[in-house]
């Protein structure tokens, strides 16, 4: 039963990846800035009839909907054309850089999630305390503080002055680990490779901290808040009154409660992980989409800059459908 | 058995603190039935809460000793309370709805006050903690319990619900079970099959119950003895059908005159006027005396205490002393 819902809920994804393509094609379309401009603005002089000829090469001189359906029909099998300026399909660039934006993603989740959801427990159970006071002081920077500039202030300290971190870049040349799952610590792992693990960790650290803090603050303080008032619930008395330790009563009864709030904002903040990463991938040199994207948009690349925001979309998507599935099985009352 | 003293509970506020329960005594004998009656707001559930060390902060116990069998809770360490909570002493609350945790099937939040006790104790299987649980389950009146241990307390009717919970207390053989208006959010038949249960509880197992109502008919059905409370003192107490009979305290007549009757000759409810008194800055003189018909120039000046008038009766009213 389970299956098939989340199998309907995985249909019903298509309509919104389509209309983000429709939207994406023409968004680009409108923008002022012509790819060929930008490419010959770097080869110096060229003929009209050089710069005809390019046009009908990418097909740049069909009627929009013409080209609009084009992309659409080579797009459902999978082909999002080739880059303009890279000369390689979009696919394979994309499927080189995806793992390392992946990987930053999930460092920058696991750093906020263990970071913040104990925080935000302590907070609540040591409300108006030192440590509370402090956590939430610190939650507020962390929402306020943009990532270029945390980004820049940890190389500077951590990498120029400490010298302890590196600053840029997944791992130095020639240490990548054999390729599983292009997950690099996930691979070092999997291969027993312990001096790329901590090589690839080591550079994984500061990207992550940087892309993760602003969601550490603002799951911390959902957290604190959903805690204290799961504390006050009856169910919360009812196990001190049977006799469960206050360890026991927090972690086992009302932590679960308390998470149900805290995992919608986590998904909601994936989205936002996806926007950071750009900015951060551009700060560390961080061979990843979010660069790409940057570069593609510059360059007017539009097959590119579509088949990146395509990924955005797909991957908010996704992870909103993770959310709705991840609580279906911690609140009992809902049902997909 | 239980023997409550002196017992004083506090909240402090920013206008002064609110003395919740204010010298409380009270004894309980094993196998009895104690109603603890009063208005909203009298410090009946406090009491109850005291009882376990259970008053959230900022309240807290100010003085008084409370002994169970002996020992005074009030002294022991965090750890041996623990060690009462669920085993000796365990609790029936209000609200079945929000006192089960949402995201736990029912059984399983049964067969958990089972374990907390049994740790140290001999080792129980899962098997044999998920028999007990289902015999408790059928002994509570829980219809098909095999199909109910798997479901979710929204998946419970009210009635189900409270049941589940009197399971919850039941499952470590208590020998007191504190009820907090376990029937106030019931319909009235429901009300009546759980009064029903908890009598035959108390009959089968010989579980004394402490019984917290506002509901004055319900207390003189089902408990044995009776405390009326006032503004967080105890005003008149003694055996049940006596003190509905006969009334000592004029809060107590004030109450049963406040009953509405179903039987002719039917009369004008006559309620008490007035309000109960604010909580800050009560003094040990009576707190009932403005609302009183019986008032006396004096009951503004002395000290009342709690007098015993014998046959085990105490009242605190000047009328008496």
């Amino acid at each position: 039963m389970r299956g098939l819902r989340v199998l309907e809920r995985i249909l019903s994804t298509i309509p919104i990846v389509f209309g983000v393509a429709v939207i994406v094609f023409c968004v680009m379309r409108f923008t002022p800035g012509d790819p060929i401009d930008v490419m010959m603005g770097r080869e110096g002089h060229v003929s009209q009839e050089q710069i005809d000829a390019l046009r009908r090469e990418f097909g740049l001189d069909k009627p929009i909907h013409v080209q609009l359906y084009m992309f659409l029909s080579r797009a459902v099998r999978g082909d999002l054309g080739n880059s303009l300026t890279k000369h390689r399909p979009v696919s394979a660039l994309i499927r080189e850089r995806l793992p390392a934006t992946v990987e930053l993603a999930l460092g920058a989740l696991v750093f906020s999630l263990v970071l913040a959801i104990p925080i935000g427990v302590i907070s609540a159970v040591r409300q108006y305390s030192f440590v509370d006071r402090a956590s939430m002081a610190a939650a507020f920077f962390g929402i306020s503080m943009p990532a270029f500039w945390l980004g820049i202030i940890s190389i500077i300290v951590f990498s120029v002055r400490l010298g302890i971190l590196p600053s840029y870049g997944r791992l130095p040349y020639g240490l990548e680990p054999a390729r599983v799952t292009g997950l690099y610590v996930l691979d070092s792992v999997l291969t027993g490779n312990v001096s790329s693990l901590v090589a690839a960790l080591r550079h994984l650290l500061l990207p992550s901290v940087t892309l993760g803090a602003p969601m550490a603050a603002i799951v911390a303080r959902v957290m604190r808040s959903s805690m204290l008032e799961v504390l006050r619930q009856d169910y919360v008395m009812l196990a001190r009154a049977k006799g469960l330790t206050e360890w026991a009563v927090i972690t086992r009864h009302a932590l679960v409660n308390a998470l149900i709030p805290t995992v919608t904002v986590v998904g909601v903040q994936t989205g936002v992980l996806l926007g950071g990463n750009m900015i951060v991938e551009t700060i560390f040199s961080w061979p990843g989409i979010g660069r790409l994207a940057v570069d593609a948009i510059f360059n007017r690349d539009y097959p590119l800059v579509q088949g990146v925001v395509m990924v955005y979309a797909l991957t908010f998507v996704l992870a909103n459908l993770a959310v709705d599935i991840l609580y279906t099985y911690i609140n009992p009352k809902i049902n997909l | 058995m239980l023997r409550i003293h002196n017992l004083t509970t506090e909240f402090p506020t920013r206008r002064g603190a609110v003395r919740a329960v204010e010298e409380m005594s009270l004894s309980l004998q094993r196998g009895q039935i104690m109603g603890l009656v009063g208005e909203s707001g009298c410090g009946k559930s406090v009491t109850l809460l005291s009882i376990l060390r259970l008053v959230a902060r900022p309240g807290r116990i100010i003085s008084g000793s409370i002994h169970f069998e002996g020992r005074d809770i009030l002294s022991m360490a965090p750890a041996e309370v623990r060690r009462i909570r669920g085993a000796d002493i365990a609790m029936v609350f209000q609200d079945p709805l929000t006192t089960l945790n949402p995201v736990f099937r029912v059984g399983e939040q049964i067969r958990e006050s089972l374990r907390v006790h049994r740790i140290g104790t001999g080792r129980t299987s899962r098997r044999e903690e998920r028999e007990t649980v289902l015999s408790l389950m059928k002994e509570v009146g829980i219809p098909s319990p095999e199909s109910r241990y798997w479901q979710y307390p929204h998946e419970f009717s009210g009635g189900m619900q409270q049941r589940a919970l009197i399971a919850i207390a039941l499952a470590c053989r208590p020998k007191l079970l504190l009820a907090d208006e376990p029937t106030t959010a019931l319909d009235v038949t429901i009300q009546a099959q759980i009064l029903e249960l908890l009598s035959r509880i108390n009959s089968e197992r010989g579980t004394a119950i402490l019984f917290v109502t506002h509901d004055l008919a319900v207390a003189s059905e089902f408990c044995h003895w009776i405390s009326v409370m006032y503004a967080g003192r105890i005003v008149e107490q003694g055996p049940v059908d006596e003190v509905i009979a006969d009334p000592l305290h004029p809060y107590t007549e004030g109450l049963l005159r406040s009953i509405p009757r179903l039987v002719k000759p039917r009369r004008r409810l006559s309620p008490i006027p007035g309000d109960v008194p604010d909580l800050i800055g009560l003094t040990n003189r009576c707190s009932f005396e403005s609302r009183c018909d019986r008032r006396m120039p004096e009951c503004a000046e002395r000290p009342v205490s709690l007098v015993d008038v014998g046959g085990g009766r105490h009242v605190r009213c000047i009328l008496y002393e």
